[in-house]
């Protein structure tokens, strides 16, 4: 007890002579994430050298081993860690696909040699990581890629195409499923691959969306040359590490702790109602949207009780109950109606996509709304999420 | 607070589950319904539950309770409500119980709410008048002051449990206007008083359910529960806490009438292979899935803002029966279509849940109710 109260006071001390000032108080503003990388811009000059001292102790994954660049923290002094980033409200040094998804499964499965490779370059954030998983014959029927790896001397040879790359642009590496083998069960012959997309062939184009941004990418592969040691597991066992990336990056999220919200005076909708319709004796004064606003925010209070009680009961050391697997379906489809409303409330100043005669509220709903029409879509589909809870949690047959 | 059953609740809830499970299977409801049993619950066998400790829960020691809270209550709820146990907790416990708990003078808590927690007595409340909806504060029933005493004049509907209640406590107008809380004194009224007339009612959920009639009753100052005037406030908390130990009770209930549909999507064959392997029928039964879960969430987070005396546990409440009720009728709804002829047969129990679940939506306010009750407590 006395050595940890001893760790906690110099980590105090510590963050206090160095963390930078400018960063205090940001740990509830999500435009300062930062996820690193060779191309990323910080969204402030001070996330750098924040990120590089922090870095430099292995405490941007404060609880990785220590002779791959992680902190080495147990779990009671990785809580006092983050107890005092937070007391600080300093915002975490580093997100991003490296920490959350593709550094625990190199741990897991990597040679000695990738783990000493990727590992600290992770730790340290010096590259991004982006995920090659879906391509266009292949979204929620995702053991259906045919992006083909074939074996060259000490290389494969990549040809195909990957598409909804999240930060394709601006990342530095990709981690990618490709088919080895097209003569067995579809989900036998995937291999799992680590590639620089800097290498020679490989082209990224963003796509150009709904809303109008563009926040995925097409990346094309033509006989790109990626050297054998770079294929984490073995060849045709991606499948297996693909489904175990999805584990670690729940438990990573987990782990590393969620940034506290930001305080709200009044909910979006609320505030929206009341200056866009107005209150007459005390009610929004359309009756039909008032009682829209109470279902969508009866349909958040539960949802949001449902996520604290699953973490609740793992706190108590349960493991998590089948509640969690509604979390995906339920919250997007929750955020989508909630932008719907938002149109409703809104009315034709709604409609707005740029220029005058539209305020810049009104302006960001509409891209918003259109934003949120992909959350039913991406990281599997509703469709997928009900196959997922009838298969896995109902038990119901194929 | 936190959304998890302690050690204790988790005992608790196994003791209970086993109870109703050996003592109240489903078929025992359908026997008091078929045999048109005039109480419609078993004497004994809330005897027996009280032994256990079940209807002290409540209750706060000095009045002979346990001290608990709502987390526990709702956990007998949720176990009685899964397989429709009648007997009289919401009525007696949680209605007339805490009227007296918390609004009754020591000598009533000693004549009524002790055989109230020792089983040996069941009260009820009556409120409800023919097309009040859902406000407790209207009413044609009125209590004209005597000597020492008044003189009570009205007539009360779907009395839960009226029939063989050892006495009815009645809301009636002392003061003020139709619709005001103010005005309104809760009156305790035992069974043998000249002018009270009880008249079995028969509702489509089978309970016990019960007209009392009140011609000339003549009640002592005694035994008004609370204040003269203030007895409005008073049924107000009473009801709430009444709606979030129903709301474990709808709870019990979807999540067997949840579990019922997908064994009969596992057992029924058409097309050579089980219905269940049905893609239009797995992403409904996913859906409902969903619904139940949400549920629980609430039922526990609004019977904890009770305990915690909560700053936001009105919101809670009216979120959690917005949900049950909305919830306990699309699943038994669900049930029913997906049990397909078997369903709509008097044979199959699930019908029985979809009858309760619509008179346990209309109970204490359905979802549109609560809806708008949410919606002016947060301030539009």
């Amino acid at each position: 007890m006395a050595d940890l109260q001893e760790f906690r006071q110099s980590v105090r001390s510590w963050l206090e002579a160095n963390a930078p000032k400018t960063l205090r108080g940001k740990v509830t503003d999500l435009t300062f994430t930062y996820s690193g990388g060779r191309k990323g811009k910080p969204p402030h000059p001070d996330c750098i050298p924040w990120l590089n001292m922090m870095a430099e102790r292995g405490w941007t994954i404060p609880f990785w081993p220590k002779e791959y660049g992680g902190g080495g923290l147990d779990k009671q002094e990785t809580k006092i860690l983050q107890e005092e980033m937070l007391r600080l409200e300093l915002p975490p040094p580093l997100s991003g696909m490296g920490i959350t998804m593709i550094g625990p499964t190199v741990l897991q499965y990597g040679t000695e040699e990738q783990k000493k490779l990727y590992i600290p370059q992770i730790v340290k954030g010096e590259i991004r990581w982006c995920q090659g998983y879906s391509e266009p014959n292949a979204g929620s029927d995702l053991a259906n890629i045919q992006t083909k790896a074939i074996v060259d001397g000490d290389d494969y040879i990549v040809n195909g195409q990957k598409i909804w790359t999240s930060g394709g642009n601006e990342s530095d590496w990709i981690f990618m499923l490709v088919r080895t083998n097209p003569n067995v069960k579809k989900q036998a012959g995937i291999t799992f691959l680590l590639c620089d997309l800097e290498t020679e062939g490989i082209e990224v184009r963003p796509i150009k969306l709904i809303s109008g941004a563009s926040i995925f990418c097409e990346v094309f592969f033509e006989d790109v040359r990626v050297p054998r040691n770079q294929i984490l597991n073995r060849v045709d066992g991606g499948w297996e590490v693909a489904r175990a990336l999805l584990g670690h990056e729940r438990t990573m999220i987990a782990g590393l702790g969620s940034r506290p919200a930001a305080p709200t005076a009044e909910d979006r909708v609320e505030a929206a109602a009341k200056k866009n319709i107005g209150l007459e004796n005390g009610k929004i004064a359309d009756e039909v949207i008032r009682s829209r606003m109470a279902q969508v925010q009866i349909d958040e209070s539960s949802f949001k009780l449902t996520v604290q009680r699953n973490s609740d009961n793992m706190k108590a050391g349960h493991r998590p109950g089948p509640e969690s697997s509604i979390f995906k379906i339920y919250g997007t489809e929750l955020n989508q109606r909630r932008e719907e409303l938002l149109l409703s409330i809104f009315g034709p100043e709604c409609l707005g996509w740029e220029g005058d005669g539209f305020d810049a509220k009104e302006l960001e709903l509409c891209r918003t709304w259109l934003r949120s029409r992909g959350n039913t879509l991406e990281g599997g589909s509703s469709e997928i999420q009900l196959n997922i809870i009838a298969k896995q949690v109902l038990n119901l047959p194929d | 607070m936190e959304l998890v059953l302690n050690e204790e609740q988790t005992m608790l809830a196994e003791s209970v589950n086993s109870f109703v499970k050996d003592n109240s299977p489903i078929t025992r409801f359908r026997k008091l319904r078929d045999e048109n049993d005039p109480l419609g619950y078993s004497k004994e066998l809330w005897k027996q539950m009280a032994d256990l400790g079940w209807t002290a829960i409540l209750f706060q020691e000095e009045d002979g309770g346990l001290g608990l809270g709502m987390a526990e209550t709702v956990i007998v709820t949720e176990a009685m409500g899964r397989n429709l146990m009648p007997e009289p907790y919401l009525s007696s416990i949680m209605l007339a119980g805490q009227a007296l708990s918390l609004g009754g003078s020591p000598e009533l808590k000693e004549k009524w709410l002790t055989p109230i927690i020792s089983g040996d007595s069941v009260l009820t409340v009556a409120y409800q008048e023919k097309m009040m909806r859902y406000h407790l504060y209207r009413g044609a029933t009125k209590a004209e002051k005597t000597s020492g005493a008044y003189r009570i004049n009205g007539e009360k509907v779907q009395v839960l449990d009226g029939n063989g209640a050892d006495a009815i406590i009645v809301s009636a107008r002392t003061s003020g206007n139709d619709g005001d809380a103010e005005g309104l004194t809760l009156f305790l009224v035992p069974k043998d008083t000249a002018g009270l007339t009880v008249i079995r009612q028969s509702r489509v959920d089978c309970r016990n359910l019960a007209i009392v009639q009140l011609n000339d009753v003549e009640v002592p100052e005694t035994n008004i529960i609370g204040e003269v005037g203030k007895g409005g406030e008073l049924l107000s908390r009473v009801v709430d806490d009444a709606t979030v130990a129903l709301c474990g009770e709808m709870l019990g209930g979807m999540s067997f009438a949840f579990d019922r549909m997908l064994g009969y999507m596992k057992e029924r064959v058409q097309f050579n292979v089980v219905i269940g392997s049905f893609q239009a029928l797995k992403h409904r039964a996913a859906r409902m899935f969903m619904e139940v879960e949400l549920t629980r969430s609430v039922v526990m987070a609004a019977a904890r803002a009770i305990d915690e005396n909560d700053p936001n546990k009105e919101i809670l409440i009216a979120t959690a029966k917005a949900r049950c009720s909305d919830a306990y009728v699309a699943v038994t709804n669900e049930a029913v279509q997906i049990l397909g002829g078997i369903g709509m047969t008097d044979e199959e129990d699930i019908g029985f849940y979809m009858k309760r679940a619509r008179a346990a939506e209309m109970a204490f306010g359905d979802a549109a109710y609560h809806k708008d009750r949410f919606a002016s407590l947060k301030g539009y």
